[in-house]
């Protein structure tokens, strides 16, 4: 299949293994940002192929893993009420709150679906106009200017129930956070290619320089991959700190400003709880003023609600690259994707969910 | 649709609660339209069960029930669907399939036109498979109480062959075969349950494999295990394969077919095709030395003409599935704890 075959191809990988090996001569730890590129270093063992010294850590890039649990907590109890018909993307749908996730919450009566498109949750709140239609809008940047477009129609289209759960965060802010932490270990990164295929890397030179840490953005496949590794061992080993693209197939600079609009037109900048981690200021999208109609929370009085997460869990150090899934005692024992402590173990972006699917008794 | 058979029940559109009823209507519902469609003497005798001579051989018995949800798709309906699971669930075993049962649960409401293609498919399947449904049951339930038609299929076959098959035969050295390509039933089931275009349509691989499995045995080929890959799809059955057996087996990415437009479906949605459902493919284990005559054998039929060798048995030292993938690294492959996910981005 064009565009993915090339980037699949044993002979590649080992002339970029090779090349890596040639060029490494300290050991370096790179975090690769995104939960879709963790899956692929693990689901592909392109970790076994590097250097001694170059390590791995798995970043915080998993939109269903930093969703606090009180936000999974709102999302049950809506859910739950007779009236709603509650839309999420599938991933979602296992995450554990405090008590229960949403396919409990479906199998006790609740109108739980999984749709594929927010646009969908729309269209269903306009052939459902005597029901309240709630979409649970998780995500990075990447899903942003999709979910910023269904509640721009929605006003639009005078759609009064339709509403959505904003859950929006964003990735230069947790880049800062790990960064700025005193356990961070972090000297360069694989920047999120999808997002900047969104955003553009305009906002990354700033972080580049402040931290001196080399940034590449990085596509999926095990090619991009290892040849995004190289560009940042290679700008290590020379001294640099620069922002380079190596998914030049899909990203530009100045990313899609369309997209980028539909942003800015519903959402504004906000602080944002991630699970795990704590707030994080300006880290998040919420709805501007005049979209705040649309706003889920509000609508079910649920704004105030809070929640702690769970104490064995570590998936707050493991999405700053502190530790890793096999680090974790509760690891394969007390946590499986049967019964999970974390949603780090159940999303398919999740660095303890890839550990467990791809490893775990190898 | 494969017949075109003028519907034999005109003056009821739907299915109504007195068609479960046991009554007149229950009657006219059993010999116009089922009777008259999978007819031969041990259903048209009109007991309560079939009464036939066993065989000396070895008998298989298996049944499965049907709740597709949309009840027809590209390359299948709930009808075709009900007659090739049963089918292949005997074929598995090693047996010749010779007889179904029939048990049906309709909803209330259902147009009787929908029931009469079902019907029409299920007619079509059998004959194709070679397999008569000599007994039957009818239950009509209130509307909203099920999802149009429910079926379920109990089947009996005799073994082909004297020989003991299950993943508990294998050894090491066993290589294990591929009956074609992956993932198509589910991607087809998906695409039009969640409306999802593709640029050319995916149809369901469903169909009987029975023919390939019995050209198996007549040759003499010593299978080892066979399984179909259903729900859980191919990686599924290579796991059931490793716990049952304690064997390490190892496969390769690159040697498992995935058409193009599965591959771009499942590229897109975040799945993987390992885990996908089939209904019309198979896997086989058989002797390392035998590997290549079966191919032959599986390849001379149609519905596995495609056939390839996608592994081996390595060891019985602990049960484990490895992929080499394409990039020449190794990874397990484990069983999922649910259906899978669409990703989120």
């Amino acid at each position: 299949m064009k565009y993915l075959d090339e980037y699949r191809d044993a002979e590649g990988a080992r002339k970029y293994a090779a090349a890596l090996a040639r060029i490494t001569t300290k050991p370096w730890t790179i975090m690769e940002v995104c939960g879709g590129q963790t899956h692929a270093i693990i689901k592909y063992g392109i970790d076994t192929l590097l250097p001694e010294g170059v390590t791995l850590a798995h970043g915080p890039g998993c939109p269903v893993c930093v969703t606090p649990v009180e936000l999974i907590n709102k999302a049950i109890e809506i859910a739950a009420r007779p009236n709603v018909i509650f839309c999420s993307f599938g991933d979602m749908l296992r995450v554990p709150g405090t008590e229960r996730d949403l396919f409990a919450v479906k199998a006790q009566g609740g109108d739980v679906r999984i749709v594929y498109s927010p646009m969908d949750a729309v269209e269903l709140a306009k052939k459902n106009p005597d029901r309240e239609v709630v979409f649970f809008a998780v995500g990075f940047e990447t899903t942003a200017p999709a979910n910023a477009m269904a509640v721009f129609r929605a006003a639009q289209e005078g759609v009064k129930n339709f509403s959505i759960l904003v859950s929006h965060v964003l990735v230069p802010p947790a880049m800062e956070a790990v960064l700025s932490s005193p356990q961070n270990r972090v000297q360069g990164f694989l920047a999120a290619g999808h997002v900047c295929t969104v955003m553009g890397y305009e906002e990354y030179p700033p972080i580049a320089a402040r931290y001196r840490v080399p940034v590449v953005v990085t596509g999926f496949e095990p090619l991009d991959i290892l040849q995004g590794i190289y560009m940042v061992v290679k700008q290590l080993e020379e001294g640099r700190a620069e922002v380079e693209n190596q998914y030049a197939r899909s990203v530009r600079k100045e990313g899609n400003r369309p997209a980028i609009d539909m942003i800015q037109r519903v959402f504004t900048i906000v602080p944002r709880k991630w699970r795990g981690v704590g707030e994080i200021p300006h880290s998040g999208l919420g709805l501007r003023e005049e979209f705040k109609a649309f706003d889920a929370e509000t609508r079910f009085g649920v704004a105030d609600q809070t929640a702690e997460e769970s104490g064995e869990c570590i998936s707050g150090l493991i999405l700053q690259g502190i530790k890793k899934p096999s680090d974790c005692p509760a690891f394969g024992v007390r946590c499986t994707p049967e019964k999970p402590l974390g949603a780090t173990m159940v999303s398919s972006e999740g660095a303890c969910a890839a550990y467990y699917r791809y490893r775990a008794g190898s | 649709m494969h017949t075109t058979c003028p519907i034999p029940i005109s003056d009821y559109p739907t299915v109504t609660l007195a068609h479960g009823g046991g009554g007149a209507l229950t009657h006219q519902l059993i010999d116009k339209m089922f009777r008259a469609a999978f007819t031969n003497p041990l259903l048209d005798a009109g007991h309560d069960g079939a009464v036939f001579q066993v065989p000396e051989e070895r008998m298989a018995l298996t049944t499965d029930s049907y709740v597709v949800c949309p009840l027809f798709f590209p390359g299948g309906d709930i009808g075709s669907l009900a007659v090739n699971g049963t089918v292949n669930d005997l074929a598995m075993c090693g047996a010749k399939p010779l007889y179904l049962t029939l048990g049906m649960i309709l909803e209330e409401g259902l147009p009787m036109e929908t029931l009469w293609r079902v019907v029409q498919s299920i007619q079509y399947a059998a004959a194709e498979a070679d397999v008569r449904i000599v007994t039957g049951d009818t239950k009509v339930v209130d509307r909203g109480k099920g999802d149009g038609v429910y079926l379920n299929t109990a089947g009996v076959g005799v073994l082909a062959t004297e020989q003991d098959i299950g993943p508990s035969c294998i050894e090491p050295e066993d290589v294990i075969l591929l009956s074609g390509d992956i993932g198509r039933h589910g991607i087809a089931i998906m695409a039009v349950r969640e409306g999802l275009e593709f640029e050319s349509e995916i149809q369901s691989d469903c169909a009987p494999v029975v023919e390939p499995v019995l050209k198996l045995l007549k040759e003499g080929i010593a299978i080892h295990s066979l399984r179909d890959l259903t729900r859980g799809g191919l990686a599924s059955a290579l796991v059931e394969h490793a716990r049952a057996a304690g064997a390490r087996l190892q496969v390769e990415e690159a040697a498992i077919p995935v058409r193009e437009d599965v591959r771009g479906a499942c590229e897109i949605l975040g799945l993987d095709p390992m885990y996908v459902a089939n209904e019309g493919r198979f896997m086989v284990v058989v002797p390392g030395d035998q590997s290549e005559r079966a191919l032959q054998v599986m390849r001379a039929c149609a519905v596995s003409a495609e056939s390839v060798r996608i592994g081996t048995v390595e060891s019985r030292e602990r049960p484990v599935v490895h992929l080499k993938s394409r990039i020449g690294s190794l990874r397990i492959v484990d069983m999922l704890s649910g259906e899978q996910l669409p990703r989120i981005c």
